[in-house]
C-alpha cells in the first residue's frame, strides 16, 4: 500500500483515462459526469446541422454552390451510406474544366467543418498557382464518394473533399481531407489519399496540413493516380497528432 | 425451393433459404442497407412463421452460399457431424427453439449436440428467440477453454484488458495495464490493438506483456491483434506468442477481404500450438468477428448479416479458439443502428457462438454516431453476465483512445460482478488474493501492491 501518488509518471503519457478512482465498485459522479460531457460534445456534433450560409461566407469569393446527397435527413444519412455518396438530381452543376474540384462536406460532424473547412482552402489554394480551381462546392448529408459524382459533373481532373470526422471522445471537431485523382462513381477508397484530424491547436494546424496535401495533390496530378500507389512515392504525411 | 403463406389477407413468397432467414431476422440497418430485410413487420412475421415449419434438416440440403463457390460453406458441411445431430434431426426450427428451451436440453445434452449443429441452424432458432430465450439458453450452454486461465466456467466473468495507445507508445500501454490489473482485469487476456502492423513494434509489445507477467508472476496471456502473417512471421523468430489472432467473417469472399485464408489459420494454429506455452489448457487462438463485416466487404451473397456471423463462429470453432468474441456495436450505426439494435444482436451472437461450442465473449460497445449510450452497454453487460458470456472487454474510463469508441469500463465489471456475483476466472482469481486485490468478500479493494508498483516506475 502507499500513500504517494504512483500515477504521476503515468499519467503524463498517455490519454487513456487512467487511475480514475470509484464509488464502491462503479465510477464516481464525477467521472461519470466528465464521460457523459465528452460524448454529448461527440453526440451534438454528430447531429449539429451544416450551416451552409456560414460556411459560404467564410469561403467568401471562392464559394460556390450548395448541393445534396440523396439522404433526407439524419437518420437516414447514419444509416444509408449508399445515399449519402449519390448527388441529388437538382444539383445545378455547370459542366466546365477544371484541374480541381473542392468539396466542403459535413460528414459526420459538421462543427469540424463549421471550425476548420474555411481554413484550410484559405491555406491551400494559393499555394497551388497556376491551377484551375472550381468554385468551393458545398455539400450537405454527404460521404467522402459524394465528391466523385460533384467533381464528373464540374468536369474536374480531381478532388478534394473536406469533411467532418467521426467523432471521438475528446476531439468532436476533426476535419479530414480526401484527394481523388480521376474522380467518378465508383472509386473505392484505396484509391483516394487522406490527411486526417485536421484541427489546431491539438491536432494538425490548416499550415501544415495545406503543405502536405499542396504535395501530395502535385504529385498525384504529375502521375495521373492517387490512392495507394502514390504513397509509394514519399510523400511522407505527418502522424496524426494528439 | 420456394414458400408461400398468407398472413393478414396478404400472400408473402420467400424464393430461397437466404432470402427466408433475411426475411425472418428482426429488424436492424444492415439488413436494410443490404436490401435483403422485410419489407413491413408483417412480412417479417410471416417468414418467421414459415421458418418455425421448417426441418432442421433441410440446412444440410440447401446452402446459403453455394458449396462450390465458398470454403467457409464446405467447412460446415464437410465437418458436420450427423451422430451428434441424430437427437434434434426430425425437429423444425420452431421445434429446435422450444427443445432448446426445455428441461431436457440440459448442459451435458448441449455440449454433446454441438458438433451437429450448423451456423444456419442456429441462427435459425434465433431469430424467433425474444431477450429473455436467449440469455435463458445460453445459460445453460457452456463452453470450456483454457491457457493460463480457464475461461467460461458457470460463475466467472472474464475480461479482457485492452491497452491500447494512439502511437504504441511502451509507457503509455503500461499506465492503461497497471490500471487495468489493479480493478482485477485481464484475466480473459492482455490484448494490445496496435496502431501499426510493422513487426518490430508488434514484437516489442509482446514482450512488454510478457515481461509484466513474469515480472508479477501473474497467470495471464498476452495477444497483440496484428494480422495472422504478422504473428507467423514473429512464430519464426521465437517471439513470445501465447495467441495467434485474426479477424474473421462468414464467407470466403470477405475472408479473403482481410487478407486471410483457412490454410493460414491452419497453418498459425499449428506453430502457435507447437510452443506449449499453457499451463492449464491448449487453446492457442483468439478471432474477433461482427456482424456486418462481410456487406463492408462487398462479400455477403444476398445473406442478412447475422447468419454470415453465426457461419464466423464455424470458421472460429475449426481451430479450437480459446477466445472469440463479437465487436458488437463497434462497425457503426449502418449494420446496428441504436441500443435495441445491439443489444439483441449481442445476445443472438453470444447465444449462436456458445450452441456451435465456440468460448465467446462480447466487446459490449458503441460509436458515437450510434443512437446508443452508457445505459445501452450497462444493460447489454447485465444480460450478457445473465447469460454466462465467457468474458467481455475493458478499456481505462470505457475510452479506447486508439480505436476512437466506448466499451466497458473496469469499474463496470466489478460493478456486474458484484451484482450478478461473477468471479473471475479461478487461476487469477487466486493470484488477485495473493497481491491481496482481493478481499474476503470478492471485491478488488483500492490499493497498489508493491509488486505492480514497481511496473509503474
Amino acid at each position: 500500500m502507499t500513500t504517494t501518488d504512483p500515477w504521476e509518471t503515468l499519467r503524463a503519457a498517455t490519454r487513456a483515462r487512467v487511475g480514475l478512482g470509484r464509488a464502491g465498485d462503479g465510477l464516481s459522479t464525477a467521472e461519470n459526469l466528465r464521460l457523459a460531457a465528452a460524448h454529448a460534445q461527440a453526440r451534438d456534433a454528430v447531429h449539429t446541422p451544416l450551416d451552409a450560409d456560414a460556411v459560404l461566407a467564410a469561403l467568401g469569393e471562392r464559394a460556390g454552390p450548395v448541393v445534396r446527397s440523396q439522404v433526407a435527413d439524419r437518420t437516414e444519412y447514419l444509416q444509408r451510406p449508399d445515399l449519402g455518396r449519390r448527388l441529388a438530381d437538382d444539383h445545378g452543376l455547370e459542366p466546365g474544366s477544371y484541374d480541381l474540384a473542392v468539396v466542403v462536406a459535413d460528414g459526420l460532424s459538421a462543427t469540424a467543418v463549421h471550425e476548420h473547412a474555411a481554413g484550410v482552402v484559405e491555406a491551400l489554394l494559393p499555394r497551388l498557382d497556376g491551377w484551375s480551381v472550381a468554385p468551393v462546392v458545398v455539400a450537405e448529408q454527404a460521404r467522402v464518394a459524394l465528391g466523385d459524382e460533384i467533381a464528373a459533373a464540374l468536369g474536374a481532373s480531381m478532388v478534394l473533399v473536406l469533411i467532418g470526422e467521426r467523432p471521438g471522445m475528446s476531439a468532436p471537431d476533426s476535419l479530414g481531407a480526401y484527394l481523388t485523382f480521376g474522380p467518378r462513381p465508383g472509386r473505392v477508397d484505396s484509391e483516394r489519399n487522406c490527411v486526417s484530424n485536421i484541427r489546431p491547436p491539438d491536432g494538425l494546424t490548416y499550415e501544415a496540413a495545406a503543405e502536405v496535401l499542396a504535395a501530395l495533390l502535385t504529385e498525384s496530378f504529375r502521375r495521373q493516380l492517387s490512392g495507394v500507389e502514390l504513397k509509394d512515392t514519399g510523400a511522407a504525411l505527418p502522424p496524426a497528432a494528439g | 425451393m420456394s414458400w408461400t403463406t398468407t398472413l393478414g389477407g396478404h400472400s408473402y413468397t420467400f424464393g430461397d433459404l437466404r432470402e427466408l432467414l433475411a426475411r425472418a431476422t428482426p429488424l436492424r440497418s444492415g439488413d436494410v442497407l443490404a436490401g435483403v430485410a422485410a419489407a413491413s413487420a408483417a412480412e417479417r412475421v410471416a417468414a418467421q412463421t414459415v421458418l418455425a415449419d421448417l426441418p432442421l434438416a433441410h440446412f444440410l440440403d440447401e446452402a446459403v452460399v453455394p458449396y462450390e463457390d465458398d470454403d467457409v460453406t464446405r467447412l460446415i458441411m464437410d465437418s458436420h457431424d450427423a451422430d451428434a445431430f441424430a437427437p434434434v434431426r426430425s425437429l423444425t426450427v420452431g421445434g429446435f427453439r422450444d427443445w432448446l428451451l426445455s428441461w431436457e436440453a440440459d448442459t451435458a445434452t448441449l455440449s454433446a449436440l454441438a458438433p451437429g449443429l450448423t451456423p444456419e441452424m442456429v441462427a435459425a432458432a434465433s431469430k424467433l428467440m425474444r431477450v429473455g430465450d436467449l440469455v435463458a439458453v445460453a445459460r445453460k450452454t457452456r463452453v470450456v477453454t483454457g491457457l493460463r486461465t480457464t475461461i467460461g466456467l458457470e460463475g466467472r466473468l472474464a475480461t479482457r484488458l485492452q491497452p491500447n495507445h494512439p502511437t504504441d507508445d511502451a509507457v503509455g500501454i503500461t499506465a492503461s495495464l497497471v490500471d487495468g490489473l489493479l480493478h482485477g482485469a485481464g484475466d480473459a487476456v492482455v490484448g494490445i490493438n496496435p496502431a501499426t502492423d510493422r513487426p518490430s513494434t508488434v514484437l516489442a509489445l509482446l514482450e512488454l506483456v510478457d515481461d509484466a507477467r513474469r515480472r508479477l508472476d501473474a497467470p495471464i496471456q498476452s495477444c497483440v491483434l496484428t494480422h495472422v502473417t504478422t504473428t507467423l512471421e514473429l512464430l519464426e523468430q521465437g517471439a513470445p506468442v501465447d495467441l495467434v489472432f485474426q479477424s474473421v467473417a462468414g464467407t470466403q469472399a470477405a475472408n479473403r477481404g482481410f487478407g486471410v485464408t483457412l490454410d493460414q489459420l491452419r497453418e498459425a494454429h499449428s506453430a502457435a500450438s507447437e510452443l506449449r506455452r499453457g499451463t492449464v489448457g491448449s487453446n492457442v487462438t483468439y478471432f474477433e468477428t461482427g456482424q456486418g463485416s462481410a456487406l463492408s466487404a462487398d462479400a455477403h451473397h444476398g445473406v442478412d448479416e447475422q447468419t454470415l456471423e453465426a457461419r464466423a463462429y464455424a470458421v472460429s470453432r475449426a481451430f479450437d479458439p480459446l477466445l472469440v468474441n463479437t465487436v458488437v456495436g463497434f462497425i457503426g450505426p449502418e449494420y446496428l443502428y441504436d441500443g435495441k439494435q445491439i443489444l439483441r444482436a449481442g445476445l443472438e451472437d453470444h447465444l449462436c457462438g456458445k450452441l456451435l461450442g465456440v468460448p465467446m465473449g462480447v466487446d459490449v460497445c458503441y460509436t458515437n454516431h450510434a443512437e446508443a449510450d452508457a445505459d445501452d452497454t450497462d444493460t447489454l453487460l447485465l444480460t450478457l453476465g445473465a447469460a454466462g458470456c465467457a468474458f467481455v472487454i475493458t478499456v481505462p474510463g470505457g475510452d479506447d483512445i486508439m480505436l476512437n469508441y466506448q466499451s466497458l469500463s473496469f469499474q463496470d465489471v466489478l460493478q456486474v460482478r458484484q451484482t450478478l456475483g461473477l468471479r473471475p476466472a479461478p487461476e487469477f482469481e487466486a493470484w488477485l488474493g495473493s497481491v491481496g486485490l482481493l478481499d474476503d468478500a470478492g471485491r478488488v479493494p483500492q490499493l497498489v501492491p508493491e509488486p505492480i508498483r514497481a511496473l509503474m516506475a
